[in-house]
């Protein structure tokens, strides 16, 4: 009954902290900081300027280029500033910073929160609210939703995987989501499936959130062609390409894309948002966000306005506690360190950690002794050990041969190495160069 | 017995007679015809495949020298002169004059000068350092410290100063073979014009922030406050992106600009201590 993926995998502490926290709406922050790049691709291109009044889901940066999408303000008031700031990345980039006054939305939006079921944009239209509204992958990677429902030519679809499966440990975002917004969510994939005109979808869900799959199962009786599909508990599940093999044993050929074997997969939290914004008309200006550490007094999942300082969400938790060594934006496997707490909440951030001192330092790195552990525990049936000193030696070619960039960055490897090796780290840099240098290569 | 001793021995040398004679034929047929001044020059050269000269080491260069119709562009920065001379006698050209450079670490981001805002305790790679994030310090642009310019210099020029957490360069063994200016994934190291003596005037700094941030997060950062382009005699400090730039070539070395700077951006090296007035001494304690 319950399916996973065959190769690989790990098992870290689950510490679903915040499993049973009902999402707390967070007030409006007096003021926001709003980066213009918030997903993958070309930064959009600021069209407000300094002392304009903006009203919450209006466009204050408009996409340059296809791989890119609007931005919108999510609040009411004035543009403070334009100006560069740090965000998430602990990189500088521009944003608009506005001081809140009131909230008052633009007209158009729905705030309502009945359910709309029937759908009755068309294909197209569906696809254009998607790219209007700035939807991007909310699972973490941040890519633009529209690109990903329109099929290239000379591809086909047949089904749809929506990601409920939030493997990272400690996040409950999505989980909350699917028992708070079944209904929502649901209707959100129905959509989905029209856009890229399949009659077929699965919900995928680990069996450590029985309640949010028999919430689903039951609801999704009501929805034709959706079915979900329980999964064992095992990271990394939430990557698109295991998913896709333990839901339909599919398997994605390397270095090719889940539309290759007829399948897209997107998250429940997109799918969410797709419904908002196809139904309601609402841009993406609020997502859930967990703040979770087990000092933490008070963790719980948040929804808030993109832009909110990190910051606010920590003082919501209850305070940043005194033995805090290390704040991670997104999850423990995955995330990536904060160097500062005074940065905007984007549309990627899915949960906020406070790790303490103790647990956050890296240990000692030892020789390895080639165990073979992390060759076992990579999902994509790569040799990390190996790739890792190619890529710390600078063998670029060797590395390529060995398939790095089929490395989808999920750090079980790092997580499993008993010399505490930083395998993800040389993987990363090994990576990146080598896609550098094809580039190169390409356009020479 | 003793004939089939005779007789393998007589097989062999035929055999390998037969084979030299084919080997000989072989040669002869595809023989690869090489410019002979091309193992000359590259005796002539240091031999340290350095990859200064921005070919993959010295055989590749001295194929380029032999090739090439003059010097320009052409250059070995670890031989430098005596070395591209003795080139110019082999290839019977005019040797070109080129002014000797020596690397310099544009930051003094010291754990003294630049707060640390975090703790980075993952691999030790710059480049790894750089895409995970911007720094230990409110400044985005300064050293990381893990020393990827070091591990890259093949003449043993550099070392990490664990006090200060910044590379130092030793000018007498630096060659100016720019690895490290290669390797640095913040574009700190630069190549300039190496003086008497090894003095250097140079701003220390490559942040290009507006004054406030760039000074709250490090106290030696440049602001930008263009005193020093005013008060330069020669036009050579140029101001771009809020970052002042000294000009090695153009630099006569006046010393002006340093003590214009507000935040002691532009240091001053090699040169001998100026002479202060002793302060009024104390009067002696008596009792």
């Amino acid at each position: 009954m319950f399916k996973t993926f065959p190769k690989g995998g790990i098992h870290p502490p689950e510490n679903k902290l915040t499993a049973d926290k009902p999402t707390v709406i967070l007030p409006v922050p007096p003021q926001v900081t709003v980066p213009v790049s918030q997903h993958i691709g070309a930064p959009a291109t600021p069209v407000v300027e300094k002392g304009a009044a903006v009203l919450a889901g209006q466009v204050i940066a408009e996409a340059k280029g296809f791989v890119s999408t609007n931005i919108h303000s999510p609040v009411s008031g004035k543009v403070s500033k334009i100006d560069t700031v740090v965000d998430t990345t602990g990189y500088k980039q521009t944003a608009v910073i506005i001081d809140v006054e009131g909230d008052e939305w633009v007209t158009t939006v729905d705030r309502s929160s009945v359910l709309v079921k029937e759908i009755t944009l068309t294909r197209e239209e569906i696809i254009g609210r998607c790219r209007q509204c700035g939807l991007v992958g909310m699972g973490g990677a941040t890519f633009p939703t529209h690109i990903k429902l329109t099929v290239p030519a000379g591809k086909s679809c047949d089904m749809v995987i929506i990601n409920g499966v939030e493997c990272e440990p400690y996040l409950t975002s999505d989980h909350r989501l699917m028992l708070e917004k079944g209904a929502e969510v649901l209707t959100g994939v129905t959509i989905i499936m029209k856009a890229l005109g399949v009659e077929r979808a699965v919900v995928g869900i680990e069996a450590n959130k029985p309640d949010a799959i028999s919430h689903l199962t039951e609801l999704a009786k009501d929805f034709k062609g959706i079915t979900v599909q329980p999964l064992k508990v095992k990271y990394p599940q939430g990557g698109e390409k295991q998913l896709i093999k333990a839901c339909t044993g599919r398997e994605v050929p390397s270095g090719g894309l889940p539309i290759d074997v007829g399948v897209v997969v997107q998250n429940v939290g997109t799918a969410f948002a797709v419904y908002e914004a196809v139904q309601k008309n609402k841009p993406l200006v609020e997502r859930v966000v967990t703040v979770t550490g087990k000092s933490v007094t008070n963790p719980g999942n948040f929804l808030v306005r993109i832009g909110t300082p990190v910051t606010a969400l920590i003082e919501a938790a209850g305070g940043m506690p005194d033995d805090t060594g290390k704040v991670v934006n997104g999850g423990p496997m995955m995330g990536k360190a904060l160097a500062i707490t005074e940065v905007p909440v984007t549309k990627g951030t899915s949960g906020i950690l406070l790790f303490p001192a103790a647990a956050s330092r890296r240990a000692e790195v030892l020789p390895c002794i080639r165990c073979g552990k992390c060759s076992s525990a990579c999902a994509m049936g790569l040799e990390p050990w190996l790739i890792s000193v190619l890529s710390e030696k600078g063998m670029w070619d060797q590395a390529e041969k060995e398939k790095i960039t089929d490395c989808m960055e999920c750090g079980a490897c790092t997580y499993t190495c008993p010399a505490k090796r930083p395998l993800l780290d040389y993987i990363r840099l090994g990576k990146s160069t080598v896609i550098r240098m094809a580039r190169e290569k390409i356009t020479k | 017995m003793s004939s089939t001793v005779l007789l393998t021995i007589a097989m062999l040398s035929v055999l390998g007679l037969l084979a030299a004679m084919i080997l000989y034929f072989v040669a002869q047929k595809f023989k690869v015809v090489e410019d002979p001044r091309i193992d000359l020059v590259n005796e002539a050269l240091p031999g340290a495949n350095c990859g200064g000269c921005g070919y993959t080491g010295c055989r590749a260069f001295a194929e380029a020298l032999v090739k090439s119709t003059s010097f320009e562009g052409l250059n070995c920065p670890v031989g430098g002169a005596d070395t591209m001379g003795k080139v110019a006698v082999i290839l019977d050209r005019q040797p070109v004059a080129l002014e000797p450079k020596v690397a310099v670490v544009r930051c003094n981001g010291t754990p003294d000068n630049a707060a640390r805002t975090s703790y980075y305790d993952g691999a030790m790679s710059c480049r790894i350092a750089h895409s995970l994030y911007g720094g230990t310090t409110g400044c985005h642009y300064g050293c990381f410290g893990c020393g990827d310019c070091v591990l890259a210099c093949k003449f043993d020029a550099m070392y990490m100063d664990p006090m200060t957490e910044l590379p130092v360069i030793l000018d007498d063994k630096c060659v100016a073979c720019g690895a490290c200016v290669k390797e640095c994934p913040r574009n700190i190291i630069e190549l300039r014009k190496r003086n008497k003596k090894d003095r250097k005037i140079y701003v220390s700094c490559v942040n290009k922030d507006k004054g406030g941030p760039a000074r709250k997060a490090c106290k030696v950062a440049c602001i930008g406050c263009g005193k020093c382009v005013k008060v330069c005699p020669y036009d050579a400090i140029t101001m771009d992106n809020n970052l002042a730039f000294i000009d090695s070539y153009k630099c006569k070395l006046c010393r002006k600009c340093v003590p214009e700077c507000p935040t002691g951006a532009i240091l001053e090296i090699g040169f001998p201590v100026k002479e202060q007035k002793p302060a009024e001494p104390a009067e002696a304690i008596t009792d």
